[in-house]
């Protein structure tokens, strides 16, 4: 008795298997654990809809374990992943190392020169594609209304960073846990180092000059921290060492924060009436330059979809990666949660559409920053890199989180800015000549 | 326990012995509270978390997110899959130990706990090779070798200790009876030792469990465990303490459950000979 | 007693675990090894050289390198004379008879099963947290700013951390190697007049010098390898506040991908790790000699 039925479940555990085996390829897509990928993944009825003979395994990770994780597999080739989502310093990096899958056959109905210029040069290798942007962002400050308003300061336009001080000194009040301003602290390349490396921007700093000699020796980048420390130190949250994005988003959406100047992609989560208690009040201004610098940041980025050429499933990776950054996916999201929600930054369509534009403020801004990023000559002064908020070379996740450590180590006060600058430099200078670059 | 105690000694006893016992336990009862808050509420002041509503959100959203029943699944796979093949190559060696000791005996079993000084960090790159080129990477398979290998000294070792404090004679007089090696092991043994393999199968099944090195770097979906389950919750976008504090007692709470109903026998054989 | 016939089958039963240790060891150590030698970045495919010590050098006159050493010493010397201290306490509480013994035994050893990056991430974000932490909104309640604990007091958060999840571990193991203690003993030196601090001081602590011998050595094996509660908290910051050496070798090797850097930073570990091994190994022989 007991031994028929056992063999009848095993027949049927056996048919499953061959029927699945036979009808499905199985992808594993590596994701980051961001709202927008998260919400993806609650839409894949769509995706299965219109093709059933494949499956998506995720795994979704915090973005410095996703990193380190398809970083060891790819060059490795390790072949665990068929889909990555990696950002736009991988990938001209990776590219250029013959990694990833060229996305030059994508379908028509893609439209691929719908793509923002910017975005899709930043993932080009001479003129190739090898990525899929999911969204793209700038920077920008984003502001209370509300508070900037009871403190009778108004944030302009193009707000310099003596503004900025003066408005953040004005809506702080400690008491009521509310602080005047909320930057990035926590070490690494694409936390501190992204915003403090804009900022050194639009201060008219740059990493290296023309012959890779790291500058952190120059007075450009002895403003910069001096202003970075001092904004946080009086105007700051506590704890503001270990804040990153979504430890600064977080704050903003309870109400902590007067300022934030971050990542543009960051409005549509501030203005998200269940996620963010202040969504009514909150206005946007181009990020600050320093008077007299004609620069502002330059931040560019991109978090995409790109498929490894260790991957055996290339077609089926491929039919994922064009319907997750399709404008039909756009409209599915506009459709479900509403056009706010939209995942901005890629496509020019989108910031074609009169309904997006009224449902999301920021957008204009959104596009306006983008467009006008220069990755390319992302300081006032000549560079050998590209790169805005990052410099596009292996070596800069190492010596970026490094520099990072130092600079929190700063915002910790356990140095001042000019220990932390020279110790910025020594390092750098180490790094580099480890790495070859300067003999 | 001859001596008597006075009661209102007793009583101060009872008093110290919660506090300290609910201070310790604390941050677990704090995440099972919060757990069941919604995100607004979980960051709130604690007195203001005690008094608003209990919700379900957070469980809904964390199982309609992730699939935890194969994260868990694989972890009861690796955790009692790593512990048992750990068994049947310790026993032998730890019984071998302890009842033919060797003038070399004590630093083998010395030389095997320093193999797990080796920083794993550091040996992950090769490893990793070696794992891709056998077909290994993502596998169940691989994953139970590799915490097999990590734990195994410490299984010895246990094993080892506790076989030892099971007196010679008894054996004597089995062989004198006429046993031979299987009967010694089979009949004689093994029932002595029941409670003392119990207590390395629950340690190692623990330890197993909440090994978050290996298991998140050798794989990827398949062969995922809970430890990536949660690397999944921590600082994600937005308010994320409700669902964190759910993941979080979904991932613990198995082993807990199991470690309670069992602590008897992990604390009767945890002596590490320590005690003689 | 033991025959010839047994030591053969003895080797036999022991060699199965010792070959599957000494490979689990060796190759990868061979590796480690060889990529130190060369220099060898994951990013940089094809320019694997050979680079004698280079790798070496750089590691070992990392400003980071003696922080780090000391970050690791202090590290598993803090959670083990924590462990020790809190364990031998509660030990000698819970040996006490009081209403709930049952109980109160397992909320205490709670913490032992809980995942280090559980763990890690719940003191991080639910108590130490500057803003939204418990002891932030206590701190709020008595008027006092809140404490930024994992910026300004980083390793001790950390060894705080640890100490939680591995006192559990120290108690059980104290506690019954003390029930272990014959009560006779104990009450003749009552009689006899003996204090409780010095019938503490001359019977039990020599009594539970085995089981403090074993804490210490099972505990350091696995904290000298701390890494997860780093990670998760403060990775290795603010500057290398809270780096070990472990923590340094993945910056290498898997924050920097430099394959050579990172393996030459692991031997350069298990060196050590072999040193303090040694040391241990002293100490136990001794002290675990039936």
């Amino acid at each position: 008795m007991t031994l028929t039925i056992r063999a009848l479940m095993g027949a049927c555990a056996l048919g499953a298997l061959a029927t699945a085996a036979s009808a499905e390829t199985n992808i594993t897509v590596a994701t980051v654990n961001n709202g927008d990928m998260v919400r993806m993944q609650s839409y894949m009825d769509d995706f299965y809809a219109q093709h059933p003979d494949i499956k998506v395994e995720w795994v979704t990770l915090e973005e410095n374990i996703l990193r380190q994780r398809v970083t060891q597999d790819i060059a490795t080739n390790g072949g665990q992943f068929d889909v990555m989502t990696i950002g736009n310093y991988e990938v001209p990096i990776w590219g250029e190392r013959d990694w990833l899958v060229p996305l030059d056959d994508l379908s028509d109905a893609y439209d691929v020169d719908d793509l923002l210029p910017a975005i899709r040069g930043a993932l080009s290798v001479d003129g190739t594609l090898y990525a899929a942007p999911f969204y793209g962002e700038s920077a920008m400050v984003m502001y209370r209304t509300d508070l900037a308003e009871k403190a009778g300061v108004t944030i302009p336009e193009n707000p310099t960073w003596t503004q900025i001080k003066d408005a953040a000194a004005k809506m702080t009040d400690k008491d009521a846990g509310i602080y005047g301003i909320c930057l990035r602290g926590k070490p690494g390349w694409g936390e501190n180092m992204a915003f403090i490396s804009a900022m050194a921007n639009s201060y008219g700093a740059r990493w290296f000059d023309m012959d890779w000699r790291p500058e952190f020796d120059t007075d450009p980048w002895k403003a910069t921290l001096t202003d970075y420390l001092d904004l946080m130190e009086n105007y700051g949250p506590p704890g503001a060492s270990s804040n990153g994005f979504n430890e600064n988003l977080s704050l903003f959406q309870q109400g902590k924060c007067g300022m934030w100047i971050d990542a543009t992609v960051a409005a549509s989560f501030l203005t998200d009436p269940e996620e963010s208690q202040v969504a009514d009040n909150v206005g946007y201004a181009v990020f600050p330059n320093k008077e007299g610098v004609d620069n502002h940041g330059n931040w560019l980025w991109s978090w995409n979809l790109a498929i490894p050429k260790s991957s055996e499933k290339q077609e089926a990776a491929k039919a994922f990666v064009e319907w997750a950054t399709s404008k039909e996916y756009t409209m599915l999201v506009a459709d479900k949660e509403g056009w706010r929600a939209a995942p901005p930054g890629t496509r020019q369509s989108l910031y074609d559409n009169q309904e997006y534009l009224e449902a999301a403020p920021f957008a204009q801004l959104t596009i306006d920053t983008i467009s006008t990023a220069t990755p390319e000559k992302p300081s006032v002064q000549d560079v050998p890199y590209v790169g805005a908020q990052f410099v596009s070379i292996p070596e800069f996740q190492g010596i970026g989180t490094a520099v990072g450590q130092v600079f929190s180590a700063a915002l910790a006060g356990q140095m001042d800015a000019d220990q932390a600058l020279s110790s910025a430099q020594s390092l750098t200078e180490r790094e580099m000549r480890k790495a070859g670059y300067e003999k | 326990m001859a001596r008597a105690v006075s009661k209102p000694r007793k009583l101060v006893f009872t008093l110290v012995a919660w506090i300290i016992g609910l201070a310790i336990f604390f941050p677990i009862l704090w995440i099972f509270i919060l757990s069941f808050k919604s995100e607004g509420n979980a960051i709130a002041a604690p007195f203001h978390v005690l008094t608003s509503a209990f919700t379900l959100e957070s469980y809904h959203t964390v199982f309609e997110r992730s699939n935890y029943l194969r994260y868990f699944m694989n972890s009861v796979i690796l955790s009692v899959g790593s512990t048992l093949l750990g068994l049947i190559i310790a026993v032998p060696a730890a019984w071998a130990m302890a009842f033919v000791p060797g003038r070399h005996t004590k630093d083998v079993l010395l030389w095997m706990l320093s193999t797990k000084m080796l920083p794993p960090v550091g040996v992950l790159v090769p490893i990793y090779l070696i794992f891709r080129d056998m077909g290994l990477l993502d596998s169940r398979i691989g994953l139970v070798f590799v915490l097999t290998m990590i734990n195994l000294p410490i299984i010895i070792w246990m094993l080892y200790t506790y076989f030892r404090e099971i007196p010679g004679e008894i054996l004597e007089a089995a062989r004198m009876d006429g046993a031979g090696l299987k009967e010694e092991v089979l009949y004689v043994l093994t029932p002595m030792a029941i409670p003392g393999i119990a207590s390395t199968v629950l340690l190692n099944i623990i330890l197993a469990w909440n090994e978050a090195f290996w298991t998140l770097n050798l794989t990827a979906a398949k062969a995922a465990p809970l430890t990536q389950f949660i690397a999944s919750y921590s600082s994600p976008e937005g308010l994320f303490y409700a669902k964190l504090s759910a993941a979080s007692i979904m991932a613990i709470a198995p082993i807990l459950i199991m470690g309670w109903f069992s602590q008897k026998q992990l604390v009767r054989g945890l002596t590490f000979g320590a005690v003689k | 007693m033991a025959t010839k016939h047994s030591r053969a089958a003895a080797r036999l039963m022991i060699s199965p675990a010792v070959l599957l240790l000494l490979g689990w060891m060796i190759v990868p150590l061979a590796m480690t090894l060889y990529f130190s030698f060369l220099r060898y970045n994951l990013l940089m495919p094809g320019m694997e050289e050979w680079t004698g010590f280079l790798n070496y050098q750089y590691f070992l006159t990392d400003p980071a390198f003696i922080a780090s050493l000391i970050n690791t010493l202090l590290l598993v010397g803090g959670v083990l004379i924590i462990t020790i201290i809190g364990g031998i306490l509660l030990a000698l509480l819970l040996d006490q008879p009081f209403f709930g013994q049952g109980i109160v035994r397992i909320l205490v050893i709670a913490p032992f099963f809980v995942m280090p990056t559980v763990s890690a991430l719940v003191w991080k974000n639910m108590f130490l947290n500057p803003v939204n932490g418990l002891f932030a909104h206590v701190a709020h309640f008595f008027g006092l700013p809140a404490y930024d604990f994992l910026a300004q007091a980083p390793l001790a958060s950390i060894i705080g951390i640890v100490a939680w999840q591995w006192l559990p571990f120290a108690t059980l193991i104290l506690l019954t190697a003390l029930q272990s203690l014959d009560q006779e003993q104990l009450e003749a030196a009552e009689m006899d007049g003996a204090s409780p601090v010095s019938r503490f001081f001359h019977i039990m602590l020599p009594h539970l010098a085995r089981a403090i011998t074993v804490v210490v050595l099972i505990q350091t094996i696995f904290l000298l390898s701390i890494f997860a509660e780093i990670l998760v908290t403060t990775n290795g910051g603010p500057g290398v506040a809270s780096t070990n050496l472990t923590y340094l070798i993945y910056v290498q090797s898997l924050l920097q991908f430099d394959v050579g850097g990172g393996s030459a930073g692991g031997v350069v570990a298990i060196i050590l790790a072999n040193i303090v091994a040694i040391f241990l190994m002293r100490m136990i022989g001794k002290n675990l000699e039936a």
